[in-house]
């Protein structure tokens, strides 16, 4: 196995990472003991540097290298820009929060980097041990971060929870590959459809099986989901954040590496799979969502609803599904963020602004929060011309195109039971009389890029095309 | 002579029991975190047993990952562990349940 500098070059993103997070480790421990602002704000500079240098990689067609353990193609590098972007963003978002409530320290900063480098080593998972290393770097870190209050108990139980749960996944994952690798004698995902063959037969119906729950699982999604609304609710808020958002991109890129690219020809078996396990979640995330009295466990199940639909865009099984399931993917992380940054900056000292009545006549109070809000919920119910909008149309096109049509209905139906709760939080901001609160902190720069996530929900709805096109040109075949 | 089938089969069996113990077991997390470890040994097994079975040395280098990782989870499931006792006074599964999945 030899290596040439030009495969060094390409696996750029992750050497940064990784010797960033190191400079950001001692920096904290020399520089900003007394002081973990000044922690916080290397690391935002570290992620946009990041984020520049991901997106300036020049790839321009598929390359496996090191030994067929990575490959760099054009959705790694999309991938790997969102997810710093989108990490910057969380972290931008965290910042107030984390000093209110006396956990800004820069472990917070590290586990956040360590969770970030794991995104990036799934995006470019071309082996079944890169992509278990960088589900597990991905999930210890995120289990760190979830326990990371030290003093709250219902943030160590909610923990506790996921980190069993994920350990079982992970357990799952695992054995599911290793009947793979006792089938085909491989652990490369490029060599796994050949070696297969045309009738692979019960021991692949098993393998596939535990994969495919280990998938719904870092996803969320039913009848795995049963973390996403503990985590939501008693994780710090900003740690909720972060399971939230930018490992949507990681379970996206898992999922399309591991099923649609190593066992494409094997599409009818694990579609008929994720086929049962997206309807449910569409139908139950919805239908428990408008039960809920607190805004983070509405979000939550509306997390579990809208992973349905990024699985019913791997259902579809053709490129124009899985660039719609991108897409999707992209929206939803953007919309999230928003979202929870609203929760972030209601919240105060000793006052989390996570049920629904905190935000009744939020408007009168705060026209900006309560704006940004409104295009949040508008978009993620999927009205036109907010962005989510075009992502359920996306799916749904795609949910035709290969012949779903009841998976298709299902998810038309289940947007309109969605739409109520989303437009209930609406209602609340706008109709109802705002209850005796102290008055919302200024925050002026997160306010500023608030503004802006929430104008880019607006305008990516107003002009999809560019994003669109970007998604279906990253996926061969979209 | 041990044949590939009959290690399937103690695999699997390794597999059943971790998580018959995970969904059964009613009194202690330190025997959850034993029986997540197991999970993830008999996966080794497996590993172990067909890289002997088809001559390939893969599948016993994925196995040294699996064991890092394995400390690596651990160890995090134990500390998880000790911020929960400090709250909780208590290691006991039934009383968990503050929060409702």
């Amino acid at each position: 196995m030899t290596f040439t500098t030009n495969e060094i070059w390409l696996a750029l993103p992750e050497i940064y990472l990784t010797t960033a997070l190191c400079v950001v480790l001692l920096f904290d421990l020399f520089f900003a003991t007394k002081n973990p602002g000044r922690t916080a704000t290397l690391t935002l500079l570290v992620l946009v540097v990041g984020a520049v240098l991901a997106s300036r990689q020049v790839i321009a067609d598929r390359q496996v290298i090191l030994g067929g353990m990575y490959v760099a193609d054009r959705l790694s590098s999309l991938l790997k820009t969102g997810a710093f972007l989108f990490t910057a963003m969380a972290l931008f978002y965290s910042r107030d929060y984390l000093a209110r409530r006396g956990i800004q320290k820069g472990e917070y900063y590290v586990l956040s980097l360590t969770a970030l480098l794991g995104v990036l080593v799934l995006a470019s998972a071309a082996n079944m041990v890169t992509l278990y290393v960088g589900v597990e770097l991905l999930s210890l870190s995120l289990y760190a971060l979830v326990a990371f209050d030290r003093d709250s108990g219902v943030a160590a139980e909610a923990a506790m929870k996921y980190f069993v749960l994920g350990a079982i996944a992970s357990g799952t994952l695992l054995y599911g590959m290793s009947i793979l690798y006792g089938m085909t004698g491989t652990l490369d995902l490029g060599a796994l459809t050949a070696r297969l063959g045309d009738s692979p037969g019960l021991g692949f119906t098993l393998a596939i099986a535990f994969i495919v729950s280990a998938i719904a699982f870092k996803f969320g999604a039913v009848p795995f989901h049963m973390w996403v609304p503990d985590v939501y609710q008693g994780a710090p808020t900003a740690s909720a954040m972060m399971v939230a958002t930018v490992p949507k991109l990681a379970s996206f890129a898992m999922a399309f590496r591991f099923l649609a690219e190593g066992l494409m020809a094997q599409t009818p078996q694990w579609s008929q799979m994720l086929a049962i396990l997206a309807t449910v979640s569409v139908i139950a995330g919805n239908l428990i969502a408008i039960a809920q009295t607190s805004l983070l466990r509405m979000l939550a199940y509306s997390a579990i609803a809208n992973v349905g639909f990024i699985l019913f865009g791997f259902v579809a099984g053709s490129g124009a599904g899985f660039s719609s399931a991108l897409y999707y993917t992209i929206a939803y992380v953007l919309m999230t963020l928003a979202a929870f940054a609203i929760v972030l900056i209601s919240s105060r000292d000793g006052c989390e602004a996570t049920e629904l009545d905190h935000f009744k006549g939020l408007h009168q109070r705060d026209p900006l929060l309560a704006g940004a809000m409104a295009a949040v919920m508008f978009s993620t119910a999927g009205v036109p011309p907010f962005v989510g909008f075009w992502a359920k149309l996306q799916i749904i096109q795609a949910l035709l195109a290969s012949g779903h049509l009841t998976l298709a209905l299902i998810a038309v139906v289940a947007s309109v039971v969605g739409a109520f709760y989303y437009l209930r939080v609406v209602w609340l901001m706008y109709f109802e009389a705002p209850a005796e609160q102290p008055p919302l902190g200024k925050a002026p720069g997160m306010r500023l890029v608030l503004a802006i996530n929430a104008l880019a929900v607006l305008a990516l709805g107003i002009m999809p095309e560019q994003l669109l096109a970007l998604c279906r040109q990253v996926i061969p075949g979209g | 002579m041990i044949t590939l089938q009959q290690m399937l089969w103690l695999s699997g069996a390794l597999f059943a029991i971790a998580v018959a113990g995970i969904f059964i077991n009613r009194k202690n997390i330190i025997l959850l975190l034993m029986c997540i470890e197991l999970l993830l040994l008999s996966a080794n097994f497996n590993f172990v047993a067909f890289s002997r079975y088809l001559g390939n040395i893969d599948g016993q280098v994925f196995v040294f990952f699996v064991l890092t990782v394995a400390a690596a989870e651990a160890a995090i499931g134990l500390a998880i562990l000790v911020v929960l006792f400090r709250e909780r006074r208590s290691i006991n599964v039934a009383d968990i349940s503050s929060l409702k999945g």
